[in-house]
């Protein structure tokens, strides 16, 4: 049992399995399927987020833009659904990852040709898509009379009892588990964090490794924008903001590495979850929002404390023999 | 009194170090080492890469605390519980790279951290500009004080990096190669101020490589090989060649398991390798079983041709063919599937992805090779990482568990494997058993004797003069960036290539 907490992954399971059991006692039915299903589906945006945001992260960059990609791509979208509602939705569907992955693109290349630190970079984006978003729109916001009914009602429809919301971000975490344990790119985006000498030295090529990392971190915020636009059936310029600062301690909370090179899709998956508990949580035992944010904001520094240790206790272990007796197969 | 008596024996030095030892796990960088410097004098302390100069600059500057020994100034024992601690006691240091701050004007740089205070505490920029303009014209230049570092030259730079030592109270100055970055005019220079030191009574210890300077400026001398005082005594009284002896040291080439090898045609051929500022006009051929070693002091460009080869930079001008046929290589992905590979220097730095499973450390440059169809397959890379696991006698709980929880020889071991996974024809070994200790060590050699003599043809880069002797075939020295010569196996012996390295002919 002690051996299996020391997984990061398993311990923080537990940890929300006794948050939830802890929050139950006070507000019944706090555990019950319906309202874990319902907090599934409220986290799931900021799982899909935290993914790309992982993906990043583990090739020692930052995307500080997701957020304004969402809130700009949901814009984008729901603008073309108000002025052409005959427009097929599996047109605009596929019209919302295409967007994010051009502006995950428009990162990804400075960071990658013009060598600007990936934190500058995404800085400077979150201004910019949030502005153009807020161009684009006039600073008018689209209301849900004026989407198309397919449109906002897809992801909320249920299938075999959780909403389609709630089944692309199942879908998402497969497609991105495959992609970072089965695909060479995978291998590529945690070697160019673990050390990016010895990933050149292995002939990867680590720029554009980020490059796709950014690609792909772009185009999930952007499927993320339609989602969002349709979910809350609105969409105006300040949609999602300060949800950037959510996926990177969903990641960090999840035992991603900040440095880069280590983290799993299970430890940013039960990261997020473990946020979106506590968001759904808080206000039911009668905690005040301002609270809420001092919470969540401890939870991330303790997190971060607790990544910091177990990365240098891996650290000192390099100086030394026994430590490879210490771990057990 | 103006006669110039030879100074007795008896004189008490200013500063002496007794029994000194440092361990490191799995290293003894000092054993049991003894120096004295005099007042008014030069001490030249000299060894190979490695014997452990470095060690003792830390040790005296307060950095490493020593596991056994003392260290006495005046004949009283002191101990450095700081490096603030030995600039207390007297203590200063240039060091090699110079530290100091491009951002911050001169007088900062010459007095940070012990800048001069005014009666309410704050920094007294008056005393600053004016008393680093009086350590400046004592060094015979005229830098303004209040000019930011960045704009001054690299020779400039050194004379601020000299002022700051000068700047504390201290009466024992160590100087850590201090001409190695300047022309011969700016050495002349340093020169004429060591010997003002020295008038003023300084006690001096000098850190150089290069025999002329050091028979011109010092009057003593202390050789370390290995980690040990081998030799010490005035320079007058000690020819040359004996120095060069005893840095060398012993005759180590039956130590080493060099099977002779048979040694075939031409496979790898590079004609007139230059870079722009590294090295230049570079041409060697290397055979198929052949080990070429590579010999050099610190600085003589031969990492950089190693990863010029491999692809990680770019030569300016030069030809490089493999089997015959000229190759250009872009990128180390070219050059590993034309067949060359280079294990790095640093492991840590350059070689593994240290949270990364051993497994997939090994894998890391084959992975075309264990995926199939695209999709990466763990059985694959786990077979791969076991072959050579086994045959490399791999030390690990299981091929899963982090790089980062092995000891330093495994984990060579595993860049070994890593890179012999590829299957290439030539292997560029950087300092292949730097940093491991000696049982390891004697393995690694094996091993790479082995290599040579199923047919690989096998770089090998060494500061280890014992090593370079016992392994090659032939050796190539390079010097200041240019090839200072080719030795067949017959010619070796160690004077010839300590003297071609260092340019002491």
């Amino acid at each position: 049992m002690a051996r299996l907490l020391k997984n990061r992954e398993i311990l923080l399971l537990v940890i929300i399995v006794i948050m939830v059991s802890g929050f139950s006692t006070r507000a019944p039915g706090f555990a019950s399927p319906a309202n874990l299903a319902n907090i599934f589906n409220d986290t799931s945006i900021l799982i899909i987020l935290a993914l790309g945001q992982m993906t990043v992260i583990l090739t020692k960059s930052i995307d500080l833009s997701v957020a304004a990609n969402l809130s700009f791509t949901g814009m984008a979208v729901a603008m073309t659904n108000a002025a052409y509602p005959d427009l097929p939705l599996a047109l605009l569907i596929l019209m919302a990852p295409g967007i994010g992955a051009l502006l995950g693109a428009i990162n990804g290349f400075l960071v990658w040709a013009l060598q600007i630190p990936p934190i500058v970079v995404t800085l400077g984006t979150l201004t910019i898509y949030r502005g153009m978003a807020f161009v684009l729109s006039g600073g008018a916001w689209v209301n849900a009379h004026q989407m198309a009914p397919s449109f906002l009602n897809i992801p909320r429809m249920p299938v075999a009892g959780l909403p389609i919301l709630a089944w692309i971000a199942i879908l998402i975490v497969i497609g991105a588990w495959f992609v970072l344990t089965r695909l060479p790119f995978g291998r590529a985006t945690y070697a160019s964090g673990g050390n990016p000498t010895a990933a050149i030295y292995a002939g990867i090529n680590i720029g554009w490794t980020r490059f796709v990392a950014f690609v792909l971190s772009g185009a999930l915020a952007g499927l993320c924008g339609y989602l969002w636009v349709s979910r809350y059936a609105v969409a105006y310029v300040d949609i999602a903001i300060g949800s950037e600062l959510d996926t990177v301690a969903a990641c960090v909370i999840g035992g991603i590495s900040i440095a880069g090179g280590i983290g799993t899709v299970a430890g940013a998956v039960l990261g997020s979850l473990f946020l979106g508990v506590i968001k759904n949580a808080l206000p039911v035992i009668g905690i005040s929002p301002f609270a809420q944010m001092a919470i969540s904001g401890i939870v991330i520094v303790l997190a971060v404390v607790f990544n910091a240790r177990a990365e240098k206790k891996a650290g000192r272990i390099i100086l030394r023999d026994r430590g490879a007796k210490e771990v057990s197969a | 009194m103006a006669n110039d008596l030879p100074l007795p024996e008896a004189e008490t030095p200013v500063l002496e170090m007794r029994g000194i030892s440092q361990i490191f796990p799995g290293v003894k960088a000092l054993d049991s080492v003894s120096i004295q410097l005099f007042a008014g004098q030069v001490t030249a302390l000299i060894g190979e890469n490695g014997a452990g100069k470095s060690t003792l600059v830390k040790i005296l500057t307060g950095i490493y605390r020593p596991n056994e020994g003392e260290i006495l100034i005046d004949g009283e024992p002191v101990a450095f519980a700081s490096a603030q601690a030995a600039i207390d006691a007297g203590v200063t240091a240039i060091h090699q790279e110079t530290v100091l701050f491009d951002e911050l004007t001169v007088a900062e740089n010459i007095f940070l951290g012990h800048a001069p205070r005014t009666r309410f505490g704050m920094i007294d920029w008056r005393q600053i500009n004016s008393r680093a303009k009086t350590l400046l014209a004592a060094l015979e230049t005229e830098i303004d004080p209040t000019i930011r570092l960045r704009d001054l030259s690299i020779a400039q730079r050194h004379l601020v990096a000299i002022a700051r030592a000068l700047s504390v109270e201290a009466r024992i100055v160590i100087m850590d190669e201090p001409t190695a970055a300047l022309s011969r005019k700016e050495i002349d220079d340093l020169f004429r101020i060591i010997e003002g030191l020295k008038r003023q009574g300084k006690a001096i210890l000098f850190i150089s490589h290069k025999f002329d300077e050091v028979y011109e400026i010092a009057e003593n001398f202390v050789v370390f090989r290995d980690g040990r005082a081998v030799g010490h005594g005035r320079l007058k009284e000690t020819p040359q060649d004996l120095i060069v002896r005893m840095m060398v040291g012993r005759d180590v080439k039956d130590v080493f398991p060099k099977v002779a090898a048979r040694i075939g045609a031409p496979v790898l051929s590079v004609q007139g390798y230059s870079h722009p500022t590294e090295f230049h006009d570079i041409s060697f051929e290397l055979r198929q079983g052949e080990i070429l070693g590579l010999y050099g002091l610190i600085g003589a460009g031969r990492s950089e041709l190693c990863q010029s080869l491999f692809g990680v930079t770019r030569p300016s001008s030069g030809r490089l063919a493999l089997e015959g046929k000229t190759l250009a290589i872009r990128s180390s992905s070219d050059a590993i599937r034309a067949g060359i590979v280079y294990v790095p220097e640093e492991r840590g730095r350059h070689g593994l992805a240290l949270p990364m499973p051993i497994f997939q450390n090994m894998s890391l440059p084959s992975l075309s090779r264990t995926s199939r169809s695209g999709f990466l397959s763990a059985a694959n890379e786990l077979a791969l990482a076991r072959t050579y696991a086994e045959r490399l006698d791999l030390r690990a709980a299981a091929l899963s568990v982090p790089v980062g929880t092995l000891s330093g020889g495994n984990q060579q071991k595993v860049v070994i494997g890593k890179w012999l996974a590829t299957r290439p024809k030539v292997i560029i070994l950087d300092e292949p058993t730097k940093g491991i200790d000696i049982g390891s060590k004697a393995a690694v050699h094996g091993f790479i004797s082995e290599l040579a003599s199923e047919g690989l043809s096998i770089i090998m880069v060494s500061s280890e003069l014992p090593e370079i002797l016992g392994m090659s075939d032939r050796v190539m020295v390079m010097r200041e960036g240019l090839s200072a010569g080719l030795f067949e196996r017959e010619q070796l012996s160690a004077e010839a290539l300590v003297r071609a390295a260092t340019g002491n002919i």
